[in-house]
């Protein structure tokens, strides 16, 4: 027996926002939360110029970790919990609620982990030698570990892993949590992705690569999807969480829903280490995989997250993969046509926590039937004609939404999500 | 360069406060590792702290024998004032 599944709670902490609330409307605004490098990087001859940070989170952790615990978690376990708590709030969970705890797990996306941790920790040992190794390094890295604090805070006792497919690490582990609802597997899942690397390798690391903006000018004009001028994603850090359940036990406690999540898949491209097959294939199976999931026709999709990431790449190749699946549905011209926006205009690209945060903003802009914009998009590009929702949020009659994630080694992972009735 | 033992307690009780974030006056030299509610990766931790604090080496099985925080004091004045 199929079970549909509902988003019973969400938690965001984002370069926009630290909060839900604070994300959602900052970004139905229009704002962006970029900023520029910070000095100690030390990245001043280097041309990238803009990143995407999480401010202000030191002061709220102690109220989802004892202090104590502070240095034996990475940054990106942190994030988790302090999305986590919100999401879990918002369900109306807490750590005593009676129920199957082993029915009820933690899956978390991430794509990279604890590079900070272990970029000390090389140090240490290359300075002192093994003695110097700090006994809590291997805990606090390891990705599976934000996981493993959301199962020790929460009292879940069912699965606690991570999943990773680099940018669609946590759209993978949304999708995987559906299923184990879906299909009986699980009754509530705590689910979404963390990621908070933005350390100046880490900056280094994809700038040489040239995958970054080097936009010279304001960092919050650094991330343009779409536009003609774009150069790159801006690296940013977030976390995203939702509590997944059976609609039936949602409605049957009177939860709060949000939206349903109805449709998922996953390809990979077989194709390149970093470069998205030329013609598509790959991301336009997961697009019609996903819909046939959702017992879904191309035509009855309003809104379309882009994957958006802003490279000269990406951007075109996403619009012609669009276009192929959608048809003249995602054409401008169309009355009622799908409207596409990429939010990583605002957010940056937060890496393994991108997908469920994209996943996340679709379930609101269903909700609120109101569709985030594409930023900086000043100048069009003739390769990328569809409609991105221009530089202002509008208002959108919507039933269902899709989110696309494609990632480093080909991975194309794609959500669909319906409006709560 | 001597040092006195009031200077290597009130130093060790300040690593230990720090680590287990406890207030320093909650730690006395009877006070045993466990009630302070160290766990076994939190004393290595400390260990290596001391041993970075006062430029020494406590040899494992050394460590292993320090149970309270005074049993810690002598074992680091020791090697301090060797």
């Amino acid at each position: 027996m199929k079970h549909r599944v509902a988003i019973t709670g969400i938690g965001l902490v984002t370069p926009v926002g630290l909060t839900t609330q604070a994300t959602w409307q900052q970004l139905l605004q229009g704002q962006s939360g970029l900023g520029p490098l910070p000095e100690e990087y030390g990245l001043h001859d280097y041309p990238v110029r803009a990143v995407g940070l999480v401010k202000g989170e030191q002061e709220l952790l102690s109220t989802v970790l004892p202090t104590k615990y502070h240095s034996r978690t990475e940054r990106f376990s942190q994030l988790a919990l302090l999305a986590g708590a919100q999401a879990m709030q918002q369900a109306g969970w807490s750590k005593d609620v009676p129920t199957d705890r082993y029915r009820f797990g933690s899956y978390v996306g991430v794509g990279v982990g604890g590079l900070e941790g272990i970029a000390q920790a090389a140090q240490d040992f290359a300075q002192g030698g093994p003695k110097r190794v700090n006994p809590f390094v291997i805990p606090k890295i390891i990705t599976s570990m934000a996981a493993g604090w959301l199962s020790m805070q929460f009292n879940l006792q069912g699965p606690a892993l991570a999943t990773a497919s680099a940018c669609a690490s946590s759209a993978d582990a949304l999708g995987l949590a559906f299923r184990a609802i879906r299909d009986g597997y699980a009754d509530y899942m705590l689910a979404g992705g963390s990621e908070a690397c933005a350390i100046p390798l880490t900056v280094a690391g994809f700038g040489n690569i040239r995958a970054l903006s080097t936009w010279q000018g304001e960092p919050a004009a650094a991330s343009r999807p779409f536009d003609a001028n774009r150069s790159g994603f801006v690296l940013a850090e977030g976390a995203a969480m939702l509590v997944l359940e059976r609609l039936e036990a949602a409605q049957a406690r009177g939860a709060t829903i949000i939206a349903e999540i109805v449709g998922y898949a996953a390809t990979a491209d077989a194709y390149h280490l970093t470069a998205m097959h030329p013609e598509g294939q790959g991301a336009i199976a997961a697009l019609q995989l996903a819909l046939a999931d959702a017992n879904i026709s191309p035509e009855q999709v309003g809104y379309i997250n882009a994957h958006g990431t802003a490279t000269p790449m990406n951007d075109a190749q996403e619009t012609m993969i669009l276009k192929k699946v959608f048809g003249e549905h995602v054409l401008p011209a169309r009355l009622d046509h799908a409207v596409v926006s990429s939010t990583k205009s605002m957010t940056g690209h937060m890496l393994g926590a991108a997908g469920a945060a994209e996943a996340a903003f679709c379930a609101l802009a269903l909700r609120d039937q109101m569709v985030p914009p594409t930023i900086n998009l000043t100048t069009p590009d003739p390769a990328c004609d569809l409609d991105y929702v221009p530089n202002q949020a509008r208002q959108h009659g919507l039933d269902y939404a899709v989110s696309n994630s494609f990632g480093f080694g080909g991975s194309n992972t794609v959500l669909v999500l319906k409006r709560a009735q | 360069m001597s040092f006195n033992r009031e200077d290597t307690l009130s130093k060790v009780v300040g690593i230990i406060a720090e680590k287990l974030s406890l207030p320093a006056a909650n730690i006395t030299e009877a006070s045993t590792f466990k009630e302070l509610g160290a766990d076994s990766l939190d004393i290595v931790e400390i260990i290596m702290s001391f041993e970075e604090a006062f430029g020494i080496e406590i040899k494992d099985e050394d460590a292993e024998k320090i149970k309270t925080v005074g049993q810690a004091v002598d074992l680091i004045h020791g090697a301090r004032t060797k």
